[in-house]
């Protein structure tokens, strides 16, 4: 019996590796030849030589790199967006999710649920339209149709920076905010009724309720949720970051982050060195971070780890 | 005591009403403005800006896109040939990469599925890639710069598709298939496969979504004007439209487009915006279940 498996094991493994050969291939392509790419910092890249014909230069991108601020800046930015999203995104999501769940008529929590999660799909180019439609600077509806009928001067926006980080995390919470909703939905209706029946018949009021049995039972996914979130705390949202404040120069030292870095130095010639220094410097130390991030959320809620 | 009770529960409940109405306007509000200004009278734009409440409709917008035979439409179905094929593509890719990894009798299962969940948490960044996709298999300003980098395979979907395999299918029936004489990849076809029509389903409109949404892949791989999506199109006009009020075209050399009204660019952005809408309903319901199903144990 033992025998007559052993004999099929082969031809059966055969058939299902087989069957991961194309998948397999595919990253194999789009995922580790790429990593061990990773080199190319270290490299003075020139397209006419290639990959493997441009010379190495050592340290020279990332004595560039960090010489000349970028990179204090690029993850200043990138730091503190992901920072507030992640801070704002456990605010609005818990509020929303406990709110949209004290809502008793079924319809109206459909249709709320249904508003909530829209802008999540449509691309962030269709987004930089929609922003450009408010903030434009002669035709924008923010300068038409508020400011000026109330007698402010116009706000030329997509010059003046110090609007910027307020106007992406509105967009980012605009955006993603149905998302974290609906997650924080799913832990405040698994929650046991017979614990706010008790707390009623103690003479609990409902926010006394909300502040002593939601949140509290909530914390394990808002610090789990959290936690995956600073995982993943030095990469940004390049389309937020580049689509919306519309390549505009006057705004990058607030609106620049690490993927936004990258990819312009890769299109602007001259800069492909520091713009690989760059992404070394994010594959590297978003790797440790995911690493350590993970390490603390299996220990404290072992079934919510990545790994 | 207890209608004092409930009188609290109308306050809270007033409340939540209040909250949620006031973030519904916040978030509809644009998608309006967008809907609206595409259906304005170009002057009446022009002169008024956009507005919620405009002087003049028209339909001129509209009358516009569907009339031109030029980029518009063709970089439509563009988008529309590129969702397909890479949705079926990536599908395929997928599901066969997952079932090998739900069989707990493979013994490579572990082994492999932690390279496939490698891939998630160390990437070799974007410069590497592109230095790949251009100098070794040249893909620029070719449909496979659509179609492959990023979006044929992610190992996220690999994980949810082998979870639900390996929860749903039970492995006696593989086996029994197997006894019977069923090949591997008859098993996978003729058994799998149909049993798993929901999480098909689900993982193929997230694919499709991605494909669609896309802009990413043309901005970085497509310069020639003639061959872009949709979203790709609609990028480089709001682009230019910024180049050209910020003075900088000239310094540039911007070539290729001419940048169509204010209202035209809504209209097409709403065009845009039409298949995401009518698959939302799917997406909502599909995407409610996978919350549910995987990502949160409350």
């Amino acid at each position: 019996m033992t025998q007559k498996k052993r004999k099929k094991i082969t031809k059966k493994e055969l058939a299902l590796l087989a069957m991961m050969l194309p998948g397999g291939i595919y990253l194999i392509i789009n995922n580790y030849i790429p990593m061990a790419g990773i080199f190319i910092a270290f490299k003075n890249i020139n397209f006419a030589k290639g990959v493997f014909g441009s010379p190495w230069n050592g340290l020279k991108n990332f004595k560039f790199l960090f010489s000349t601020g970028d990179a204090a800046m690029i993850t200043r930015n990138t730091l503190l967006y992901n920072l507030v999203f992640i801070i704002l995104n456990m605010v609005v999501g818990v509020t929303l999710a406990i709110l949209l769940n004290e809502i008793v008529n079924a319809l109206l929590k459909k249709f709320f649920q249904t508003v909530l999660l829209m802008p999540q799909i449509i691309s962030m180019v269709i987004v930089s339209y929609l922003a450009y439609a408010f903030l434009a600077g002669d035709a924008g509806f923010i300068n038409n149709a508020i400011l000026k009928p109330l007698g402010f001067t116009a706000v030329n926006w997509y010059s003046e920076k110090k609007y910027w980080p307020f106007i992406l995390v509105f967009i980012h919470v605009w955006k993603t905010m149905g998302y974290s909703t609906l997650l924080y939905l799913a832990s405040v209706v698994g929650i046991d009724a017979s614990l706010y029946d008790a707390a009623s018949v103690d003479g609990a009021s409902r926010l006394q309720q909300i502040r002593y049995i939601t949140l509290p039972l909530l914390r394990p996914t808002m610090i789990t949720m959290s936690l995956l979130m600073i995982g993943r705390i030095f990469y940004s949202d390049f389309g937020l970051f580049f689509q919306v404040p519309m390549n505009s120069g006057a705004l990058y030292s607030v609106t620049q982050t690490i993927d936004t870095y990258v990819y312009r130095g890769l299109m602007s010639l001259g800069n492909i060195g520091m713009s690989a220094a760059a992404a070394f410097y994010q594959s590297i130390v978003g790797f440790c971070i995911v690493l350590i991030s993970n390490g603390i959320v299996r220990k404290i809620d072992k079934d919510n780890a990545l790994f | 005591m207890k209608t004092k009770e409930k009188v609290r529960y109308k306050g809270v409940q007033a409340a939540a009403i209040i909250v949620l109405s006031i973030v519904t306007i916040l978030i509809i509000l644009p998608f309006l403005l967008m809907l609206i200004s595409s259906l304005t009278e170009e002057n009446t734009l022009m002169i008024n800006g956009y507005r919620l409440l405009p002087k003049q409709f028209s339909l001129d917008a509209y009358r516009y896109i569907f009339l031109s035979t030029s980029m518009i439409v063709s970089s439509y179905g563009r988008s529309a040939i590129v969702t397909l094929i890479g949705t079926i593509c990536a599908l395929t890719i997928t599901c066969l990469m997952a079932y090998p990894l739900s069989r707990r009798d493979f013994r490579f299962r572990k082994v492999l599925s932690f390279l496939v969940f490698f891939t998630m948490l160390f990437n070799g960044g974007l410069v590497s890639q592109y230095m790949m996709w251009t100098t070794i298999f040249h893909i620029k300003n070719t449909i496979f710069a659509y179609l492959v980098p990023n979006l044929m395979m992610s190992a996220f979907n690999v994980m949810i598709v082998r979870n639900f395999f390996s929860n749903n299918i039970p492995f006696e029936i593989i086996e029994s298939a197997t006894i019977d004489g069923s090949g591997e990849w008859n098993t996978f076809f003729k058994i799998v496969l149909p049993m798993a029509k929901p999480i098909l389903a689900t993982i193929g409109l997230m694919i499709g979504l991605a494909y669609w949404n896309d802009w990413a892949n043309g901005l970085y791989y497509i310069n020639d004007s003639a061959r872009y999506t949709f979203q790709n199109l609609l990028n480089r006009m709001i682009q230019q439209v910024n180049f050209l009020s910020s003075g900088e075209a000239a310094q540039y050399g911007v070539t290729g487009i001419t940048i169509p009204s204010i209202s035209v660019r809504m209209a097409i952005a709403a065009v845009g915006v039409i298949p995401v809408m009518i698959i939302y309903p799917f997406f909502q319901k599909y995407f409610a279940k996978g919350l549910t199903m995987g990502a949160v144990k409350g």
